[in-house]
């Protein structure tokens, strides 16, 4: 599985993707973000606060309840600022 | 609609006249430009870096100028939003709408402004005085999206 990570949520894990293994047991984006924050410090700081944290799986935002499944590619970010 | 997400500045005429060059069934055309302002609140910006999630970025793009497209009787528009390193003054995003009647490219233009300020994937982080700092997404901004729903 391919994880990317973009603005506030880079910086504070400090890179902007990774590839990782998924475990078995977990099914879902919550799953994910679960397993990720017993990865470090730096995990548990980006994702502390879900009201400021959005995920795309395969390009598509998703809800934290979407299905994962390791030939996806996960996208965490803050809400989008353009324009 | 031509979509294009770049870090080059844009020129407005040349994008108008490469939509228009030689149409004579264009009744309306509506611009919006996005320029980097000096100020957020009370601090003095300094610079502007806009970050984007390649890919995605270009296809919400797509999709919003594609529900604006079967909303409204557009005749062709653009939409290019820039990332990377900008300074006061500079442009960040263009839309053009055109259609045989003003009201479908006011609407439609401002539509797509709307829907790309929380749907597109950007990130604006301001650099002032006391530092730099990751704009915040405003409440405001949903509710002016959610308006057209």
């Amino acid at each position: 599985m391919e994880i990317s990570y973009f603005a506030r949520i880079r910086e504070d894990i400090g890179h902007g993707s990774e590839i990782i293994s998924l475990p078995e047991n977990i099914s879902d984006v919550n799953g994910l973000i679960k397993y990720l924050c017993e990865q470090g410090k730096n995990y548990e700081t980006a994702f502390k606060n879900e009201a400021a944290l959005r995920v795309a799986v395969n390009q598509t935002y998703v809800d934290f309840d979407h299905p994962v499944k390791d030939s996806d590619d996960i996208a965490f970010f803050p809400p989008m600022t353009g324009g | 609609m031509k979509i294009l997400v770049q870090d080059q500045d844009f020129d407005i005429a040349a994008e108008i006249s490469e939509l228009c060059g030689g149409r004579t069934d264009i009744g309306a055309i509506v611009t919006f430009t996005g320029l980097v302002r000096d100020f957020h609140g009370d601090n003095k910006v300094q610079k502007m870096t806009l970050e984007h999630f390649p890919g995605m970025a270009e296809k919400q793009l797509e999709a919003i100028c594609k529900t604006a497209s079967d909303r409204w009787p557009l005749q062709g528009g653009t939409v290019i939003h820039r990332y990377g390193p900008l300074i006061p003054g500079d442009r960040i995003v263009l839309v053009i709408t055109l259609s045989a009647h003003r009201e479908a490219a006011f609407e439609a233009a401002e539509f797509i402004m709307d829907w790309l300020k929380t749907e597109a994937p950007f990130w604006k982080k301001e650099q002032t005085a006391k530092g730099e700092h990751w704009v915040d997404a405003k409440t405001e901004d949903n509710k002016r999206k959610d308006r057209w729903t």
